[in-house]
């Protein structure tokens, strides 16, 4: 019996590396930790009924906030681990398998459990409050994403120290992720872990695609709707359109694996070259799915900051859809060297060309927006210009690597490698953080500390140069990714003694960050007037945060920049106020099942990892137990009465 | 999707009930998107299937398998099921409640026959030896009519969870908004049966 448990033991969990040990450590620490301040605060029932069942987008759009910066700084010391090991040559810091699985969970959670919930934090927080709206099309479906983001993101992660972890790379090609190159549960792991939180995130897409469609204030026509919303719906249609792709593919990876299929396997009549093709037909979309909200972003900080309207609206609006469908068609550019027919080669790699036109167009409009325009260097603005140089060599060496010919020599190589994190890091990274500056207010209300922030800034892009620009040399000269390590014979240590610095001071800059938070939580600035950006869209007008039904009155609107319009008006005395009564507020109402449910999913997920059948069913007969409970719900909404939105409003400085 | 989107003036919640009708509206609209996304994964396993349709990898092939008879009657059934939910439907605008679950019933019945024969059809083919792990083919066939099967098999779950709701609460506002989705769900089932039968069955024995 005891030799059974110790051998299960043995394998279940994650053994032999002291880093490891170390995580276990911490891990369980840090649980205890939370359990012990829970109870002796007594805050359980607080957040039970607070936070783990809102339906509130806000709140949402917060645990998603908390959970994608958890998720930054796992990803955060996956890649300084890495750099470490690959700033000499020869060392020997980490085995080349430990080393497999770090690039594979480096990359995995920085795209789908770091920026992607980046994303939702900002959809969540922003859209309605934008459109007028008093909460999301669907609230309970809304926080249902949020916890199956959850049940999967923690499914992933605790591969770290229970099963091992994924190690056959972020898109996890098959042979090589197959049953027979990689037995075990880590691969599993990895399927279940996108695969839930994915159907989350599809769900994410229905619900913002209707709120943009449905929710707007009356008079806020499409072409009236604030950019950044517009960058959410091109988002959207993205999402629906590619996530079931990426749901049917990891899909058919796990019948593979469990029931012995042969859709990717080299025997039996299967295809590996069909998993590239289905795992890009989602993976490129994906890219521009998480980017073009960071161009909405943008489109809303430089006018801010500039005090002008946007130049370009209309081409604004054109060029965010045409990279919505435009991003369907340029899947097979990351594998020219597959070997297909010259004339494919030519489509994909011209279509990979044009994607970059309305990319291009948005940069100028930009520029032509800040021309004469006063503008202010606050945080927002900061990581905007800092933005639009790095976006720009990132496009720039992404239309080198469409060159298809060309592509067959840097294929793969460190050339690469630098181009993704530049368009990643220089667009996504720092369009969420700006995005992050700029409506922290709204959310918290207050600012982040200004002098923490501008060391976070130039720490942050001072080491992104340092970090990435010798990378692009590395690859010309040969070295390629997923190397753990070379030999100082190869000439490249130089160079990658640098970029390891410049990583270290990128984390420096996250540091400054977490302090920044954490002093501003205390010093910031408040925000009393709920406008303190002197914004220009409906966010503004509300108090920061937000009282829980966002709007006391449903906003008229009649302009694009409709609260630029009113301050406007209001300066000038031709404001006319509409007299409008007040109304009981049509509100969802909390609920437990989200949580609940996606705890199912996890433990069927987990059931599934290990190929335990009966953990399997248990978790799905849970699931479907959820569904059918909240079917029979027919209790799932109350009123807010008139007297206590007066009370509410009364309480934030605003009379009705 | 353009009508959708010049419609946006929507209800102020003059008074209650014009807010709920307005938000059992948006979930249908939100239903539709969901067939969008259904599509695109039936859309995804298709393509798998046209890859994969010719690799028997020395397995038996389709025009060996497949025993046409007995798809034209499951066919038929399913077909007539839709018509039968449409009657439902119908049923729902007279507000006959009765008639109602009566159809949902027929509807149920007809979708439990379809379940039945295509279990009995998959286990025919595994006593054959063809199973999941023969070849590429038939890993595509099994997993491509296999997930039409599971989405017949949640419809019925569903099917019965509103009958019950529909017995205890009559036709309100949102059981006809869910008997819609459930009706428009079946439907869509029936059209990836038609692509399916074509493709799968017609074309492999042909």
């Amino acid at each position: 019996m005891w030799e059974n448990i110790k051998s299960f033991a043995s394998t279940f969990f994650v053994t032999g590396d002291p880093l490891i040990y170390g995580a276990d450590v911490s891990i369980v620490l840090t649980m205890f930790a939370i359990v012990f301040v829970l109870t002796k605060y007594q805050k359980w029932g607080w957040l039970w009924r607070e936070w783990l069942t809102t339906v509130d987008h806000k709140k949402i759009g917060i645990m998603y906030l908390i959970a994608s910066l958890l998720m930054l700084f796992r990803g955060g010391v996956d890649a300084l681990l890495m750099r470490l090991q690959l700033a000499f040559p020869n060392i020997e810091f980490l085995h080349s398998d430990h080393y497999n699985a770090i690039f594979t969970t480096h990359g995995t959670i920085m795209i789908l459990f770091m920026a992607m919930p980046m994303m939702f934090a900002l959809f969540n927080i922003v859209v309605p409050l934008q459109l007028g709206a008093r909460d999301v099309a669907y609230p309970f479906l809304n926080a249902l994403s949020f916890w199956l983001f959850m049940a999967g993101a923690m499914l992933f992660n605790i591969s770290f120290v229970i099963g091992g972890s994924p190690d056959t790379g972020w898109l996890a090609y098959p042979p090589l992720s197959g049953i027979e190159f990689s037995p075990g549960p880590g691969q599993n792991f990895y399927i279940w872990g996108i695969q839930i939180s994915g159907i989350g995130s599809l769900a994410t897409g229905i619900n913002f695609l209707v709120t943009i469609l449905k929710m707007r204030a009356p008079g806020m026509k499409l072409m009236k709707m604030p950019l950044f919303s517009w960058s959410v719906l091109s988002s959207c249609v993205m999402i629906i359109f590619a996530f079931p792709i990426l749901t049917v593919t990891l899909a058919l990876l796990f019948i593979d694996r469990f029931l012995g299929a042969h859709f990717f396997t080299m025997a039996g009549g299967g295809n590996p070259m069909m998993y590239l093709n289905l795992i890009w037909m989602w993976g490129h979309p994906e890219v521009y799915i998480v980017v073009v909200p960071a161009f909405g972003i943008f489109s809303e900080i430089v006018a801010t900051f500039s005090k002008k309207v946007i130049f370009g609206y209309k081409s604004m609006v054109i060029a965010l859809m045409t990279i919505a469908v435009a991003s369907f068609f340029t899947w097979a550019h990351h594998f020219f060297t597959m070997g297909t027919d010259a004339s494919v080669i030519a489509f994909f790699a011209i279509s990979t060309m044009v994607i970059a036109i309305p990319t291009g167009v948005k940069v100028f409009n930009w520029l032509f927006t800040m021309f004469r325009g006063r503008i202010s260097f606050q945080q927002p603005m900061l990581w905007t210009i800092a933005f639009i140089p790095c976006f720009l060599v990132g496009g720039a060496t992404g239309v080198m690597l469409a060159v298809a010919p060309a592509d067959y020599q840097y294929h793969n190589s460190y050339f690469l490698i630098a181009h993704f994190h530049q368009v990643l890091i220089g667009g996504v990274v720092f369009g969420y953080l700006a995005g992050i500056y700029y409506w922290w207010p709204k959310m918290f209300g207050f600012k982040l500390d200004e002098r923490l922030g501008k060391w976070g800034f130039w720490l942050w892009n001072i080491g992104f140069y340092v970090c990435f620009m010798p990378q692009y040399a590395l690859g010309f000269m040969g070295m390629t990714r997923r190397y753990y390590t070379y030999g100082w014979d190869m000439g490249w240590a130089p160079l990658n003694l640098v970029s390891t610095v410049g990583a270290f001071l990128m984390g420096a800059g996250f540091i400054f960050q977490v302090w920044q938070i954490a002093y501003s939580i205390k010093h910031g600035e408040r925000d009393k007037t709920g406008d303190p950006w002197n914004g220009r869209t409906l966010e503004w007008s509300i108090p920061s945060p937000a009282p829980m039904y966002n709007f006391a009155i449903e906003p008229r609107v009649k302009e694009a920049d409709d609260w630029w319009r009113i301050k406007q008006e209001k300066a000038n005395g031709t404001y006319q106020e509409e007299k409008i009564e007040l109304e009981p507020i049509h509100m969802p109402k909390n609920s437990g099942i989200p949580i609940i449910m996606s705890g199912f999913w996890f433990i069927a997920g987990f059931g599934f990892t290990f190929e335990w059948v009966w953990m399997a069913v248990i978790g799905l007969i849970g699931v479907a137990a959820c569904m059918w409970a909240r079917s029979f719900d027919y209790d799932t909404d109350y009123y807010i009465p008139v007297d206590e939105i007066k009370r509410t409003e009364a309480s934030l400085g605003r009379g009705v | 999707m353009a009508q959708a989107m010049t419609h946006h003036e929507h209800g102020h919640a003059h008074d209650h009930d014009h807010g709920h009708e307005h938000h059992e509206q948006l979930k249908v609209l939100g239903f539709w998107i969901f067939v969008v996304t259904d599509c695109v994964l039936f859309g995804t396993l298709f393509a798998t299937y046209a890859v994969l349709m010719h690799n028997y990898a020395g397995g038996p092939t389709a025009k060996e398998l497949f025993e046409l008879p007995g798809i034209i009657a499951s066919t038929f059934i399913l077909l007539t099921s839709s018509f039968t939910s449409g009657l439902a439907v119908l049923a729902m605008h007279k507000r006959n409640v009765k008639q109602m679950i009566g159809w949902l019933i027929v509807t149920a019945l007809l979708g439990l026959a379809f379940v039945v024969l295509e279990v009995n059809e998959f286990a025919h083919l595994v006593g054959e030896g063809a199973t999941i792990s023969t070849s590429a083919f038939l890993s595509a066939f099994y997993v491509l009519v296999g997930t039409h099967g599971l989405h017949v098999t949640l419809g019925l779950f569903w099917m019965v969870a509103l009958m019950i709701q529909l017995k205890r609460r009559g036709i309100t506002p949102v059981t006809k908004r869910k008997v819609t989705n459930l009706s428009l769900y079946w439907h869509f089932l029936d059209v990836v049966w038609i692509f399916l039968f074509t493709v799968v069955y017609l074309m492999g024995v042909m």
